[in-house]
């Protein structure tokens, strides 16, 4: 910096706040999330090895039922633990939903990414703004538009059927798919907005060297663009993959509360099955799996990014 | 050679998945507003224009009671998330690199990390455990926590864009700190702050899991009530709240970005 600064300033900002002021300043906002959202999260987690009360809580008994509970069944005359698969499938059935989901915006959403990145820098803001609109629209009522629209009785299946296409109704509600197209329709924005960032920053003469190389427009895309835009892609994936997969209004309402999601089954231990230890030790396992997915992504950013030189 | 750029640059289908993109997006909306006028009860058939869906919405009791209560919890939340986060965002976008930036970072964006569903549990079962009555004050702490990181990152945006000079020039002219913030950088920053503050509110409008876990009975937000209600079966009621409420949050997200990009307009001209 070239200007010089009041004396004994070297610590400080430029507004004059030193490094404990700094602190003092920071630490209301990391308190309120510490004890409001980081305490809970260990509440959870010991939760998880306690024993289960009769009418929901907890017993102050250690135990791993709420774990076991996942893989095995007790059987009811011989007392035996019996290995089930019933809670290992809906995870994984979430798992797959997550993906679907995430694959089919990435479909949708690269291309609209970068429609948008290559518009006029003028229409670039309307565009984005279109896409951001529904994020901040209230998800439930997007959920129960979209339910509305796909209902048997619905204003899809009566076009369909009034265009003679089909004599009854297609059923797409309380189905898988319709959880799919619930959650791309939820989490679709989180996939555009950042490949757009990406793209918008992209060298666009690197398509002419590419051409000017012998390249055609796919070899351009495969090869060019998308390799280095994939931070912004790999943003928006995990942005739809995280949410997708803890999710629980899409598969509530669309999957009719039948076809169970992790976040149902979490949701369900609190409310009727009051089965707290396993809904914490549920919760857990989903916790577990985010964090997993976000550490890995981090190190390959990492990677990346030493490999690349930055 | 213009030429060839344009032309290597666009990809053929790309413009119709943009707009399949758009239409995706807003048609639901759309048919949900349309249908929020039709005079008939039926889904099918079109009776003509009527407000009467929307005359009974606004004169259902039960729905002013939530409505009130959303209110004093986005207003609340939104304002004490906005504070912590403008306070957060001095001590982190100004100045030489702190030592515990990184991890600072990482908990004020946690909110956006954890799973909605394990912060609406967590949450449930530590008011439950550390004996505080659920209801409204529960809900406006636990929507306080997501509010910060909304609230935090327009705010940091914005701060990050303008420059030490201005700060440094008021206090070379012996202005104190306070009247630095005061007079120079809140000023500067404002429209991030108010950017920041439409988000908070709005999100903490919209939220319906982590609400309806740490509500208790009692306190029904606007969001749970059509929840309620939506579980009982379709009316076109629904379609008329859910309609105004659409509204009222394509309203917020407007001005914010209006309000952003005007303020990012007279910085740059400055």
């Amino acid at each position: 910096m070239a200007v010089p600064l009041p004396a004994g300033s070297q610590q400080e900002t430029a507004a004059g706040l030193s490094g404990r002021d700094r602190l003092l300043l920071l630490a209301p906002a990391l308190l309120m999330i510490t004890v409001f959202l980081i305490l809970p999260l260990g509440f959870i987690l010991v939760y998880s090895f306690l024993t289960k009360g009769t009418y929901g809580g907890v017993i102050w008994e250690f135990s791993t039922a709420a774990y076991e509970q996942f893989l095995f069944e007790r059987d009811l005359f011989t007392d035996e633990l019996v290995f089930h698969a019933s809670y290992l499938q809906i995870y994984g059935r979430s798992i797959v939903q997550a993906l679907v989901a995430t694959t089919a915006s990435l479909i949708i959403g690269f291309p609209t990414a970068y429609y948008i990145a290559t518009r006029p820098p003028s229409q670039r803001n309307m565009w984005v703004f279109l896409i951001t609109v529904p994020y901040w629209v209230n998800l439930l009522i997007r959920t129960v538009s979209m339910l509305f629209i796909v209902r048997d009785e619905g204003p899809l299946n009566t076009a369909l059927m009034a265009t003679g296409l089909i004599d009854q109704p297609i059923r797409i509600a309380y189905t898988d798919f319709a959880i799919g197209l619930g959650l791309v329709y939820s989490y679709l924005p989180f996939m555009v907005l950042p490949i757009y960032a990406a793209i918008e920053r992209f060298d666009f003469r690197l398509l002419e060297a590419g051409h000017d190389l012998y390249a055609d427009r796919w070899t351009i895309l495969r090869q060019i663009v998308i390799p280095l835009t994939r931070p912004g892609i790999v943003a928006g994936c995990l942005l739809v993959f995280i949410p997708s997969l803890g999710s629980f209004i899409a598969p509530d309402l669309l999957g009719g509360g039948k076809n169970l999601m992790i976040g149902n089954t979490i949701a369900l231990q609190f409310q009727s099955s009051r089965n707290w230890p396993f809904g914490s030790a549920a919760a857990i396992i989903l916790l577990t799996l985010v964090l997993i997915v976000l550490v890995i992504f981090a190190r390959r950013a990492q990677q990346a990014a030493v490999a690349s030189g930055r | 050679m213009a030429r060839a750029r344009i032309d290597l640059k666009r990809y053929p289908a790309f413009g119709t998945l943009t707009w399949a993109c758009i239409v995706l997006l807003y048609a639901p909306m759309l048919v949900i507003m349309i249908y929020s006028f039709n005079e008939l009860r039926s889904i099918t058939n079109w009776g003509g224009f009527s407000l009467a869906w929307y005359w009974k919405a606004i004169t259902n009791p039960q729905l002013h009671a939530a409505t009130f209560n959303s209110i004093v919890v986005a207003l609340s939340a939104a304002t004490l998330g906005t504070v912590l986060a403008l306070c957060a965002a001095l001590a982190m976008s100004r100045g030489r690199r702190l030592r515990y930036q990184d991890t600072g970072f990482a908990i004020i964006n946690l909110p956006l990390m954890v799973p909605e569903i394990v912060t609406a549990i967590g949450s449930l079962v530590f008011f439950l455990a550390v004996g505080i009555q659920l209801g409204l004050l529960t809900i406006i702490i636990a929507h306080t926590v997501f509010c910060i990181p909304f609230a935090y990152l327009p705010i940091a945006a914005r701060l990050q864009g303008i420059e030490g000079y201005y700060e440094e020039a008021a206090r070379d002219l012996y202005a104190s700190r306070w009247e630095t913030f005061r007079f120079v950088t809140l000023p500067l920053m404002l429209p991030g702050v108010i950017a920041g503050y439409m988000l908070a509110f709005i999100v903490s409008l919209d939220d319906f899991i982590i609400t309806n876990m740490v509500a208790g009975p009692g306190a029904t937000t606007l969001p749970m009530a059509i929840y309620g209600m939506v579980r009982t079966g379709f009316t076109p009621e629904i379609n008329a709240i859910s309609t105004m409420m659409l509204l009222v949050s394509a309203l917020f997200v407007s001005a914010s970005y209006l309000i952003g990009r005007a303020g990012d307009r007279k910085y740059n001209a400055q």
